[in-house]
C-alpha cells in the first residue's frame, strides 16, 4: 500500500505482522497491540524494529509503558468519515509519544493536513485510492490552508501567534 | 461588530479556493460521492429535493447593514431572488447552481462572512442571544465568546469528522433566548465570587428524534479556560461518541448512556490533561475580539420618548406594533425591535431580496446598522431610538415587514419541510400559512398573547416541535399527511420537552384542532393566564381533550 511522507509517495520499509517468510530477520515489523505483550520480548531479541498497530477504541493511555519500545503506532482509519484517529493521534502526542505515528485505511487527501496537524507523520492508503488520488493531490492538499487558528496542534502557521507578532 | 482582520480574510479566501478544488477533484472523480459529501457539507452545500441548497452562517446572529445587502445580492443574482432564515441564525439559498457556489462564497467573504460548517459532522455555527449586549437583563455580551468559538472551531485539525454535527449555543442573560439547554454544549455566562466571568456549562441537550434537555456538567469554568473545556468534550465526544447508527450519535445518547456523572468525570479527567495556555495570550486575544463588541456611543436620551406617546395615542395600528414588537433596550430611550418574517399567508422566515434591503436601509435609518437574526425565524433591530420608533415603523410598513406578531400566535416556526427538504415526510409552510390566516385578526393575537407554535416536516425537528407551547410533527401516515401535536414545550431557561397528544391530523383538519384548543383556553384560563401557565395548571390530560372535542 502506497505511504505518504512530506506530501511524497515514499517507500515503506515496515511490514506488517505476521511477516512473510521472505521478509529479513531483523527487519521493522507492525504487530497487533493485542498480541504485543505476549511476542515483543522474542522479536526484539531476534533483532526485530517494533511498531503496534492499535484499534479505534485502544486507550492511549495504555500505550504509555510501551512508548521506549515502539518506533511507529498505526492507527486505522476504516473511513475517511470516522474521525476517532484524530482523537487519537493527539492523545498519543499529548502522552508524550515521540515516534512515528502513522494513519492507515481510508483517509483522503482533503485530510492530510489535519493529520498532519493532529500528529501524524505518514498515512498508508489502499492502491486504488492513491490511483485516484496521487501524489500531486496529497502535496497540493497540504498547502490548500496555510493558516489554522487552533493552539496546540502542529504544522500550519498559527493565526494567533501571527496575530501577536503583528502587534 | 467584529472585523476581520488579514489573517481572517486570508483563512476564508483559501477556504473558497480549496472548495473549488474540491469541487473539480469531484467532477474527475478523484473524489467520489461518499468522498465529498463532508466537504460540500462543511462548506454550506446540500443536495435537496429539487436542487443544492447553500447555507450561510450568520454567526451569533449578528449582521451589518451591508451584509444583509449581499445577502440580497445573493438572492437576486445567484438564487430566485429570496432566501431563508433559520432557528440556528442561518440563511439559507434554495437554489443555487453548483457552478456559482465557489463565486457566491467569494461574495460572502467580500463582506466578512462565509457558509463554513453550517453543516456536516462537525462543529456548526456557533449562535447567541438575538437581543446580545442590548437586552436589559444581560450578565455581559455573549458574542466575545461566541466569535472566539467561530474562529477556534474553524477547520479544527481535531475536530472535523465528529460522530455527528455539534451545535455550541451562548448566551449573557437571565432569561434564556438562544436554547442553550437543547444544544450539545449550552453556554450561560457567570461571574464567580469574585465578580470573574466565566460560564455555566450545559452539555447533551438536544431535539431530532431524540429530544433532550442537556446537563448542567461545571457550575463554573472561568472564561480563560474554556477554550480547553470545550476541547476536552469534544475530544470525549469523539473518541466515544457512537458511530455505528447515526440516530445515535449525538452527544446526548453518550451523556445518557454513560450516565451524566461519569460523563462528567471523563470530561473532567480529559480536561485535566490538556497542557495549560500560556494565559497572557488568550487573554490578550479575549480582550481584542470584545474590544470590537463594545457598546455604540448611545445619546444620553431620556427614557421615555413624548413623540412615542403621541404617536401611539394617535395611531392604534403603530401602538399595537410597539407593543407587541418591540423589547425593553438596555440604553435609556433605546428600544430593541422585532422585524416579523411572518406576514400573513407567508413562509416563516422568507425574506426577498427587496425586503432585505429595506431591512438594510431601516438599520442604517434607525439601528446603527446593526441587524440581528433570531431563533423565531424573525429579524431584529437592535438599537433604535424610541423617538423613532414611529418613523422606523412607518418605513417598515411601506415595505410590507410591520408585522405586529413578534412571539403571538401567528409568529409560527417551522422548518422547510417537503416543499424542499429530502428528509421531510409532510409539508410544514402550508400548515404555518394557515395558522396566520385563521388568526390573522390582530385584536384576537394579542388577546391570545405569547405563544409558541413549531412545526417539523419530519422526525429531525429542525422546527423545534418539542420546545413549542404547540408543536406539529409533520409524518406520512398510509400515504397521506399526518400531523402529531405535542403540547407543554419551552425552549427557554425552563425547559421542558412537549407531551405527545393522540394520534395524528390530516392536513385539514390539524387548524381546526388547534383553534378548538386556543379557545378551550381563552375560556379557562384565569386573569392574564399564558398558555403554558393554564397548560400546567389544568395538566395535559385535559388539554388534550380539548383538542380532540370534536373527534
Amino acid at each position: 500500500m502506497p505511504l505518504i511522507r512530506d506530501g511524497r509517495f515514499v517507500p515503506d520499509d515496515w511490514l506488517r505482522w505476521p511477516p512473510d517468510e521472505t521478509a529479513p530477520a531483523s527487519s521493522k515489523l507492525i504487530v497487533p497491540f493485542d498480541g504485543l505483550a505476549e511476542a515483543a520480548d522474542a522479536l526484539a531479541a531476534a533483532g526485530h524494529t517494533l511498531g503496534a498497530e492499535i484499534s479505534n477504541d485502544t486507550d492511549p493511555a495504555s500505550l504509555v509503558p510501551w512508548f521506549g519500545r515502539l518506533t511507529l503506532i498505526s492507527v486505522p482509519f476504516p473511513k475517511a468519515a470516522d474521525g476517532r484517529g484524530f482523537s487519537i493521534a493527539t492523545r498519543l502526542r499529548r502522552l508524550g509519544y515521540r515516534g512515528e505515528l502513522r494513519a492507515s485505511g481510508h483517509l483522503i487527501a482533503d485530510q492530510y493536513a489535519l493529520a498532519r496537524s493532529c500528529g501524524f507523520d505518514t498515512v498508508e492508503i489502499p492502491d486504488a485510492l492513491a490511483i485516484r488520488q496521487p501524489e500531486a493531490h496529497w502535496l497540493e492538499a497540504e498547502h490548500a490552508m496555510s493558516l489554522a487558528y487552533q493552539r496546540g496542534y502542529g504544522a500550519l502557521r498559527n493565526i494567533i501567534s501571527a496575530r501577536w507578532a503583528a502587534g | 461588530m467584529y472585523r476581520y482582520d488579514e489573517f481572517d480574510e486570508q483563512f476564508v479566501r483559501e477556504r473558497v479556493t480549496q472548495f473549488r478544488g474540491q469541487v473539480e477533484r469531484r467532477l474527475t472523480g478523484a473524489l467520489n460521492e461518499d468522498e465529498f459529501r463532508p466537504l460540500r457539507l462543511m462548506n454550506g452545500l446540500y443536495l435537496q429535493l429539487h436542487a443544492y441548497m447553500l447555507r450561510v452562517a450568520i454567526p451569533y446572529g449578528t449582521l451589518s447593514s451591508k451584509q444583509m445587502r449581499q445577502l440580497a445580492h445573493i438572492a437576486d443574482v445567484y438564487d430566485r431572488g429570496y432566501g431563508h432564515f433559520t432557528t440556528r441564525q442561518n440563511i439559507q439559498y434554495n437554489w443555487p447552481k453548483l457552478k456559482d457556489v465557489p463565486d457566491i462564497l467569494n461574495a460572502l467573504a467580500d463582506v466578512e462572512m462565509h457558509a463554513i460548517q453550517t453543516s456536516g459532522n462537525c462543529i456548526r455555527n456557533v449562535t447567541a442571544d438575538p437581543y446580545s449586549g442590548v437586552a436589559a437583563d444581560e450578565i455581559a455580551d455573549p458574542r466575545p465568546t461566541c466569535e472566539l468559538l467561530r474562529q477556534w472551531s474553524s477547520n479544527h485539525p481535531e475536530f472535523s469528522f465528529l460522530p455527528r454535527k455539534f451545535k455550541i449555543a451562548v448566551t449573557g442573560a437571565r432569561a434564556d433566548r438562544a436554547v442553550i439547554k437543547f444544544h450539545d454544549i449550552g453556554l450561560r455566562l457567570a461571574q464567580d465570587e469574585g465578580g470573574r466571568l466565566g460560564y455555566e456549562v450545559w452539555a447533551g441537550g438536544g431535539l431530532g428524534r431524540t429530544p433532550m434537555i442537556g446537563i448542567k456538567v461545571r457550575d463554573f469554568v472561568p472564561a480563560i479556560d474554556l477554550l480547553r473545556y470545550v476541547e476536552a468534550i469534544m475530544r470525549v465526544y469523539n473518541a466515544e461518541g457512537r458511530r455505528d447508527n447515526k440516530y445515535k450519535a449525538r452527544i446526548k445518547i453518550l451523556v445518557h448512556e454513560k450516565g451524566g456523572e461519569e460523563f462528567r468525570q471523563a470530561m473532567e479527567a480529559e480536561f485535566a490533561l490538556i497542557p495549560h495556555d500560556e494565559t497572557a495570550p488568550v487573554e490578550k486575544e479575549l480582550r481584542r475580539i470584545e474590544a470590537f463588541f463594545s457598546p455604540p456611543a448611545y445619546e444620553a436620551v431620556a427614557d421615555e420618548s413624548d413623540l412615542l406617546t403621541k404617536s401611539m395615542r394617535a395611531d392604534p395600528d403603530f401602538a399595537r406594533w410597539v407593543r407587541v414588537n418591540t423589547r425593553q433596550h438596555k440604553a435609556p430611550g433605546y428600544a430593541i425591535a422585532i422585524v416579523s418574517l411572518k406576514p400573513k399567508g407567508g413562509a416563516p422566515g422568507d425574506a426577498t431580496g427587496d425586503e432585505m434591503r429595506a431591512l438594510a436601509d431601516a438599520a442604517d435609518q434607525f439601528s446603527l446598522s446593526e441587524l440581528r437574526v433570531s431563533a423565531e425565524q424573525n429579524i431584529v433591530l437592535p438599537n433604535v431610538r424610541k423617538s423613532e420608533l414611529f418613523a422606523l415603523w412607518q418605513e417598515l410598513r411601506q415595505a410590507g415587514l410591520a408585522i405586529a406578531n413578534a412571539e403571538l400566535i401567528t409568529d409560527v416556526v417551522a422548518c422547510p419541510g417537503l416543499d424542499y427538504c429530502t428528509l421531510a415526510t409532510a409539508r410544514s409552510i402550508p400548515i404555518a400559512q394557515e395558522i396566520t390566516e385563521r388568526f390573522a385578526e390582530p385584536a384576537l393575537q394579542e388577546q391570545i398573547g405569547s405563544i409558541r407554535i413549531k412545526i417539523s416536516g419530519c422526525i429531525n425537528a429542525c422546527g423545534h416541535h418539542h420546545v413549542g407551547d404547540i408543536g406539529i410533527l409533520g409524518l406520512e401516515k398510509t400515504g397521506a399527511e399526518a400531523y402529531q401535536i405535542t403540547l407543554g414545550g419551552d425552549p427557554t431557561e425552563s425547559a421542558a420537552i412537549g407531551e405527545r397528544s393522540g394520534p395524528g391530523f390530516p392536513a385539514d383538519g390539524v387548524v381546526d384542532a388547534i383553534e378548538r384548543l386556543i379557545h378551550f383556553y381563552l375560556g379557562q384560563r384565569q386573569d392574564d393566564e399564558s398558555f403554558k401557565q393554564t397548560y400546567l395548571r389544568l395538566g395535559h390530560a385535559v388539554m388534550k381533550d380539548a383538542l380532540y372535542a370534536a373527534h
